[in-house]
């Protein structure tokens, strides 16, 4: 437990319309260690940046709302904190890298001022110490003539560049948990690999934590320790990085797989795309909200949500398949053999933990 | 499964703490969601216009404001008509009498004068002047009317002519585009730099004064801004698919403007014209007042404003009447013009 | 910068020149004579002061003394008093119009920002529905009908202010007001709009996300942005100034150009209406050219060498 520097139980946010509140994410649980990556995935709209920004308490004040739920930064619950509180949390514990470097940075304000106001406001430093540390940063993002660098503006920058900048500015106060939200959904592909292969030798560097938000899951391939999948708001299945891609237990990563190229693939493999789109979050009901569009949807779906299932020490899932009532034959074969090897992995996996030999 | 436990994410507080009932075994069967319920899944989104028009009726100010422009325009149609007065007949005994209209005395409308004497008791006056009247004798509830139908008429005139002329030439300078574009957008340019009022009055001033001239030095610089609107719009919808499939398959330059192009601009324009109006009937009620208006005996708001401020101490409802009047006509259409902005293209609010 | 300053000045000269020429062309085709009393003269009189004011030389050669007399500053004389030259009856009335002019824009852009600002800050709350009431109101009313309304109640009735005469301070405070009505509306209503759309960009976000407090987010980062591009209505605002003078100097007797521009436009002056026209059309050229080059030394994202943006 103690290595856990985050810990989301329970959160649910909603958002106020003029037709009512609108849940946007409801009961999210997943903590997040020292060093690691986890990797948020979902649809958009399913949930994954309103959860984000609600650890840094970024929504709008006006018109969100958190019923309910714990965000537990080394124990203390953020949602506890005063204003004042989490502003100093802001940019030096957790910072936060967000998706559009054309439009997160202020255009009418210098790059090195951008950084260095950060520096200043949790750091104690001179302004000739902030500078200092400010040219460190952009020398640390691979930006050349960091010195010079300090005094241009954004719109002199390209986009990778002013992801960079980015980064910079978030990890310039060596935060603990870094939040990336899509840092590389804007970017060119050659782009994306330099940034994360930047911001992987980054976290090697400063150990510092990342909860990576995406839609890409060969960004998540690249990135993740470990996954967890968001559909309409809810965690429907986390687990390692090789259980997500290789035993899915949740027929919607399944099918998040199945819609994904793999260049590995006999080429006579079809893509097989998810139907349908994702639920309204206004509308829905008590059952699993992915009983609409599920190929293997029963009869207890439509009205009954699961709950977890752990298929294994890593692994859970919110399937009603799991269940021991569902008929085996209704349980495809890919997850029924999934299990199997989850389960023989987790047995294997004890048995090296208790130092013993296999018989 | 195994009896392992848990030894890496921590699953103890996974679980939900608002866990629903049990489910029965029995719902344990496999049942699709039906064909139905799929469909409605993915109802199709209203349309453009529609949903504008939706928008554009949540919004109370908007909707008040067309109301009352419509009531107005009713009052300016048939207003002048609604008694035996007409606008230009004089009857110097009934003159500077202030308005009175039986059961609205409360209001005001008493037939006192500044002085608190009732001017019709005095003069032995039977018939109510419902706004009063002029130094002529001449009926303001007819004049007033009148005046709005006046300078309505003016303003939608020169808003339709701003028009016309800004569509076609935003619309030639952003089709052709290259040289023709840029040399069309020079003008444009240099136009901008002149103020228009100064325009405006230069042009009354060697035209005869009336209707015609107000209207014609208002559009020699009102269509700039439309043509600006037109151009931008247009070059933005060129460079789409849409427009290069129809060429493609043969269209011709006119049909692609009128089928095409002229739809999917309109918002905008609507949105701009709507703003031309209250500046038009601004600029007719400025030049009245400065004296390069229309000439006695028609009347406009803007003369009626210029005659009431000249005997604003003795008779303040010669001004205040028409001064209302034209503060609701502008109020209405801006905001009417806001409202339909936000409507049609929210991206258009600055 | 240096080519972008020359093309602005070359766009405000080039504007400058037409509005000059066109001038002259609407006093060719001006109906009436020049003289006040054209009807007693007669042709030899005529002849004479034809030969004095230039009149019977070509249209061209006129063209160009004119043009030549604008540079050095002659604007003619006036037709209605005798002896006086346009350029010294603009001296004696620029004063008191700058004044009241200059008094209602700068207390009209504070008062605009404050209440827009404000109204931003607290959008859909009752102080937004309260200002942005007042910026409907002020952009409706027409200036005059304001004005009028202000020295009726104000002047007259309260008998606070004075009406209409002209001797001390107290007496620029109405007409000021008067004029600094549409400013505060248009300021307030345009800072709003762009507030609100700072407001909404991910560059705030990375701000309060760096553990900025609330009010440098606002200061630094908001209003900064927003504050930029209110340079651009400095043009409007010098026409809507302009504008208002030409009446409210009216309404309330100030001995300023504005009252002059509807004398003369009652009898006819077209010297001292052409001079008026052009130190107008010139004052605004000018505003729009300092509005150019501002504006590319405020946004850094203006490319000052082709003038265009990033």
């Amino acid at each position: 437990m103690d290595n856990h520097i985050l810990e989301v139980s329970n959160l649910h946010v909603s958002f106020k319309t003029r037709n009512g509140e609108v849940p946007a994410v409801r009961g999210v649980n997943f903590s997040l260690k020292k060093g690691e990556t986890l990797a948020i995935v979902g649809e958009s709209g399913s949930g994954k940046s309103v959860t984000a920004k609600s650890i840094m308490q970024l929504l709008p004040k006006q018109n969100t709302i958190i019923p309910e739920g714990e965000i537990r930064y080394e124990g203390k619950d953020l949602l506890k904190f005063s204003k004042k509180e989490i502003q100093s949390i802001r940019g030096s514990d957790i910072s936060m890298v967000f998706q559009d470097p054309m439009t997160s940075l202020n255009p009418t304000m210098k790059i090195g001022k951008q950084i260095m106001e950060g520096l200043s406001r949790h750091m104690n430093l001179t302004k000739k110490q902030a500078r200092e540390r400010a040219k460190e940063m952009l020398e640390l993002v691979g930006i050349p003539n960091a010195e010079a660098r300090l005094d241009a503006y954004p719109h002199q920058f390209s986009g990778g560049m002013r992801q960079r900048v980015v980064i910079a500015i978030a990890l310039a106060c060596n935060p603990k948990v870094l939040i990336a939200d899509e840092p590389t959904t804007a970017l060119d592909v050659t782009i994306q690999a330099q940034i994360l292969r930047l911001m992987r030798g980054l976290q090697e560097k400063m150990d510092t934590a990342i909860i990576l938000i995406t839609h890409d899951l060969g960004v998540v391939a690249n990135m993740a320790d470990r996954v967890a999948v968001m559909y309409a708001g809810e965690v429907v299945e986390q687990g390692t990085l090789d259980e997500i891609f290789y035993r899915p237990q949740h027929p919607y990563t399944l099918g998040l797989l199945r819609s994904m190229p793999n260049l590995d693939a006999p080429r006579t493999e079809p893509l097989i795309p998810i139907p349908g789109s994702p639920p309204d979050p206004a509308t829905l009901g008590t059952g699993c909200p992915f009983a609409a569009r599920c190929p293997y949807t029963m009869k207890v779906c439509h009205d009954h949500n699961p709950d977890y299932t752990a298929v294994s020490g890593t692994q859970a899932v919110r399937c009603w398949l799991q269940d021991e009532r569902t008929p085996d034959e209704h349980v495809p074969e890919v997850i029924r053999k999934g299990r199997q090897t989850s389960e023989i992995a987790a047995d294997q996996a004890a048995i090296d933990a208790a130092g013993g030999v296999p018989v | 499964m195994t009896t392992i436990q848990p030894n890496d994410g921590d699953y103890k507080n996974l679980r939900s703490q608002d866990r629903p009932a049990e489910p029965s075994a029995d719902l344990f069967v496999p049942q699709p969601l039906d064909a139905t319920a799929r469909e409605e899944l993915a109802a199709p989104a209203p349309t453009f216009w529609k949903e504008a028009m939706e928008r554009l009726f949540k919004n109370k100010g908007a909707v008040v404001s067309l109301v009352l422009l419509i009531i107005l325009g009713a009052m300016a149609l048939i207003g002048p008509s609604m008694n035996e007065f007409t606008y230009r007949e004089q009857h110097i005994p009934h003159s500077n009498l202030p308005p009175k209209v039986a059961g609205l005395e409360w209001l005001g409308f008493d037939g006192k004068d500044v002085n608190g004497v009732d001017q019709y008791a005095q003069r032995g006056v039977e018939t109510n002047y419902w706004f009063g009247t002029d130094e002529f004798g001449r009926d303001l509830w007819t004049r007033v009317w009148k005046g709005t139908q006046i300078s309505l008429f003016i303003a939608l005139v020169a808003a339709f002519l701003d028009l016309v002329i800004g569509v076609i030439y935003g619309g030639i300078s952003a089709y052709y585009g290259g040289r023709i574009d840029n040399v069309m957008q020079r003008i444009i340019e240099i136009l901008t730099g002149i103020p228009n009022l100064i325009v405006i009055i230069l042009f009354i001033l060697i035209l005869e004064p009336g209707i015609r001239s107000i209207i014609l030095a208002m559009i020699i610089t009102g269509w700039v801004g439309m043509a600006r609107v037109v151009r931008g719009q247009m070059l933005q919808l060129k460079g789409q698919e849409f427009v290069l499939a129809s060429r493609t398959l043969g269209a011709s330059d006119s049909r692609l403007m009128r089928k095409h192009l002229l739809p999917n601009v309109m918002g905008p324009i609507i949105v701009t014209v709507m703003f031309t109006i209250p500046t038009a009937i601004f600029f007719e009620a400025f030049l009245s007042f400065i004296g390069l208006g229309l000439q006695a005996p028609l009347a406009s708001l803007g003369v009626l404003i210029e005659d009431g401020y000249d005997a604003i101490r003795s008779f303040p409802y010669k001004l205040l009447i028409p001064a209302v009047v034209i503060s609701l006509v502008m109020i209405c259409f801006n905001l009417l013009a806001d409202g339909l902005r936000d409507a049609l293209d929210p991206k258009m609010r600055k | 910068m240096k080519r972008y300053l020359i093309q602005r000045f070359a766009y405000a000269v080039i504007t400058l020149f037409i509005i000059v020429t066109a001038t002259f062309l609407l006093m060719q085709l001006l109906p009436g004579t020049p003289y006040s009393n054209a009807e007693k003269l007669t042709e030899s009189q005529r002849a004479i002061l034809d030969a004095k004011y230039g009149l019977d030389k070509p249209v061209a050669i006129q063209y160009l003394t004119y043009i030549g007399n604008l540079i050095q500053g002659d604007l003619g004389y006036s037709f209605q008093y005798q002896g006086r030259t346009v350029m010294s009856m603009i001296g004696d009335r620029i004063g008191p119009s700058a004044l009241i002019g200059l008094q209602g824009l700068v207390f009209g852009t504070i008062i605009g920002l404050v209440l827009g600002i404000i109204s931003a800050l607290r959008h859909n709350t009752a102080v937004d529905y309260v200002s942005v009431t007042i910026a409907v109101l002020g952009m409706s009313i027409p200036s005059f009908v304001f004005a009028a309304l202000l020295q009726y109640y104000i002047g007259v009735k309260l008998g606070w202010l004075p009406v209409a005469l002209w001797e001390n301070y107290q007496s620029t405070i109405l007409p000021s007001l008067a004029l600094s009505v549409t400013v505060i509306a248009t300021v307030a209503r345009f800072i709003r709009s762009e507030m609100l759309e700072v407001l909404g960009q991910d560059y705030v976000t990375t701000a309060r996300a760096k553990g900025l407090n609330e009010s440098g987010v606002i200061w630094k980062h908001v209003i900064r942005n927003a504050l930029i591009p209110v340079v651009t209505m400095l043009g409007p605002l010098a026409v809507s100034i302009m504008t208002g003078t030409l009446v409210i100097e009216k309404i309330f007797g100030v001995p300023g150009l504005g009252e002059q521009f509807t004398l003369s436009i009652l009898v006819l002056d077209y010297s001292v209406i052409m001079g008026i026209t052009l130190l107008y059309s010139a004052l605004f050229i000018f505003v729009v050219f300092v509005v150019d080059v501002l504006y590319g030394l405020l946004d850094p994202r203006i490319d000052l060498k082709g003038g265009s943006k990033a």
